[in-house]
């Protein structure tokens, strides 16, 4: 326990973690509420085309060149936007783990192999990566989640890699041993608790950048044209850049705040975990 | 029958500058209730022999490549990896020397005697926590259930101790190795620890293998006393003719570099140089060039291990020489 409330303590001095953790824990809200604020389909034309924030006491937050409200549209926007970024998060750390724990608790040639195989994943630019898989696969939401999070484990693969290197070597890895555990049970109940930390750090700054990559192909048109992501958003509104700039400006602007939120929390994460900069 | 007992165990590191045999034909045995104190400087194979024991030579470059080490007359070497695995930390459990470092540092002490538990026995998580609070007063933690979810790091050298100790013989093991279990701990913990020991090992008529190189603790603890050097078994006997009667030049040096607490301004006799790297044996008898009763018999030939009134064994050719030691 004292444990834990040590980890709140040191979370809680970082102020600025501590601001985008409650606007992350707002922005979900919003997301999970959105059927509730905005009942009906965000796509459906609701008013005037082209109403500029602030003017039209019904659309705070005006509407877009269809006449559709774009509050409307980032409030349901931010449930496609997050679940890809976290589904996307866990298709990598799925993959990332089984890799790295492979290669670093087994080494030899399974190391090899597999490390081999993952250097050549990290050699394709991960967003083109994930460009072509989304073109192969055909865009679906969960497909552009996988295709992102498949473009993005080798760093993951790498730090786990080297946690378990390290911590193989441990003794009570050989007392885990000794006291009959199998390798698989050592690998699960041992070594890989022990080597979360640096893996949950991680995990915060790759949800702000499967955002950023889904906010990317969208832009492109490699998602779901029936569903509305920020990206989506900005991607029809690039057409009235010069006119109406607000529509893409709006989600930009969403999307900025998100990811410099979830890495502020990173760097929260990252001192209240690490024991060296306890005291910094 | 007895409970374990080793014969003509040797292993051997496969490198590429050859083979080196590190342990040579070593034979010991143990009973319900005993305890065999193993002991040697470093690198004499004595952690070596507890790791063959439990088959857990690194291999390569390591590899055990002969002996019969028979637990309960089944033979541990013969077994399949995965009914080897059935036997560590069930019947066969040992304990380290770093309390420290052995324990996991992200599970609290509870769980990971209750996962110990888990893994050799089918019963069911709040079975097995209640086991290990069980466990805990059994190695007299205080305030056992407040302990139970405490993480290693709160606890102290010696708690650790504790803990380790509590999940080696959680499963009731037939043999208990302890490899130098008090060595990092401070003086006054380490007597505990050894009360503790020898009182549990009493309770469960466990057989225990002690090593250490610390013969102070030999005399408080073991029954019998097994010399190592260089790999090799050099003397056996029962602790009390161990200390008033050595016979190998090995086991009298080392007695002769205890210092003698009533004596003060002693000078120290020490035995000259250090044990041979693997691959500097020398031919003989490989105490050979730090002894001084070495003669020319002992270059060439090994000396074999030869009988001395019934238990006590020795392997050195000059056998009758005594040691004055005080």
């Amino acid at each position: 326990m004292a444990k834990q409330n040590d980890f709140y303590r040191r979370f809680s001095r970082n102020w600025s973690g501590l601001v985008g953790l409650v606007f992350l824990i707002l922005l979900t809200a919003v997301a999970l509420a959105a059927d509730k604020l905005y009942p009906g389909s965000p796509l459906q034309m609701v008013g005037q085309p082209m109403i500029w924030p602030f003017s039209d006491a019904a659309f705070p937050l005006g509407t877009d060149r269809l006449g559709r409200d774009l509050a409307a549209q980032l409030a349901h926007g931010a449930r496609i936007s997050l679940m890809i970024g976290l589904s996307a998060t866990v298709f990598a750390l799925l993959l990332g783990l089984l890799v790295g724990s492979l290669a670093g608790y087994f080494r030899g040639w399974v190391d090899s192999i597999v490390m081999r195989f993952c250097d050549l994943v990290a050699t394709v630019p991960p967003f083109l990566l994930a460009l072509v898989i989304v073109a192969v696969l055909g865009p679906s939401t969960l497909k552009v989640a996988l295709a992102i999070g498949v473009s993005s484990w080798p760093p993951i693969a790498r730090i786990v890699r080297a946690e378990c290197l390290a911590l193989r070597e441990r003794e009570f890895v050989l007392a885990a041993v000794t006291a009959g555990m199998s390798d698989l049970r050592i690998v699960l109940t041992q070594v890989l608790p022990n080597a979360m930390t640096p893996v949950i750090v991680m995990s915060s700054i790759l949800v702000a950048s499967a955002i950023l990559n889904e906010s990317s192909l969208a832009f492109l048109g490699f998602t779901d044209p029936n569903t509305v992501s920020w990206g989506i958003v900005i991607g029809n509104g690039k057409s009235e850049l010069r006119t109406a700039w607000y529509i893409v400006m709006l989600p930009g602007f969403v999307i900025l705040l998100t990811v410099l939120a979830l890495n502020q929390v990173n760097d929260a994460l990252n001192d209240a975990l690490n024991p060296q900069l306890k005291d910094r | 029958m007895v409970t374990l007992e080793v014969k003509g165990l040797r292993t051997s590191f496969f490198t590429s500058s050859g083979v080196l045999p590190a342990l040579v034909d070593v034979d010991l045995s143990v009973d319900a209730g005993e305890t065999l104190a193993v002991v040697g400087e470093s690198g004499s194979g004595k952690s070596l022999t507890a790791l063959s024991l439990m088959r857990l030579i690194t291999d390569p470059p390591g590899r055990i490549v002969g002996g019969q080490v028979l637990l309960e007359g089944i033979d541990l070497l013969a077994l399949p990896e995965k009914e080897m695995r059935a036997v560590r930390g069930n019947r066969m459990s040992m304990i380290f020397q770093e309390p420290m470092t052995c324990l996991n540092p992200v599970i609290t002490i509870g769980d990971q005697i209750a996962e110990a538990l888990l893994m050799h026995r089918p019963i069911s998580r709040r079975a097995a926590r209640a086991r290990a609070l069980e466990m805990l007063d059994r190695v007299r933690i205080p305030d056992p259930h407040r302990r139970l979810d405490d993480y290693p790091h709160q606890l102290s050298g010696g708690m650790r101790q504790r803990v380790m100790i509590a999940m080696a013989i959680a499963l009731e093991p037939r043999v208990l190795i302890a490899d130098e279990p008090t060595t990092a701990l401070d003086v006054s913990i380490q007597s505990q620890i050894l009360e503790l020991l020898s009182t549990l090992q009493k309770e469960e008529r466990m057989a225990m293998i002690f090593i250490t190189h610390d013969l102070g603790v030999v005399a408080e603890i073991a029954d019998r006393v097994m010399v190592m050097y260089s790999g090799r078994t050099v003397e056996q006997a029962p602790v009390e003719t161990i200390f008033d009667d050595p016979r190998h030049p090995y086991t009298q040096g080392l007695l002769g570099s205890i210092p003698d607490p009533l004596r003060r301004r002693q000078r120290l006799s020490e035995i000259p140089g250090t044990v041979p790297l693997l691959n500097g044996r020398p031919s003989g008898c490989s105490f050979g060039p730090r002894c001084s009763l070495v003669s020319d018999l002992c270059r060439v030939q090994v000396p074999p291990l030869i009988t001395i009134r019934g238990v006590h064994v020795v392997a050195c050719v000059h056998s009758n020489h005594r040691a004055d030691l005080l």
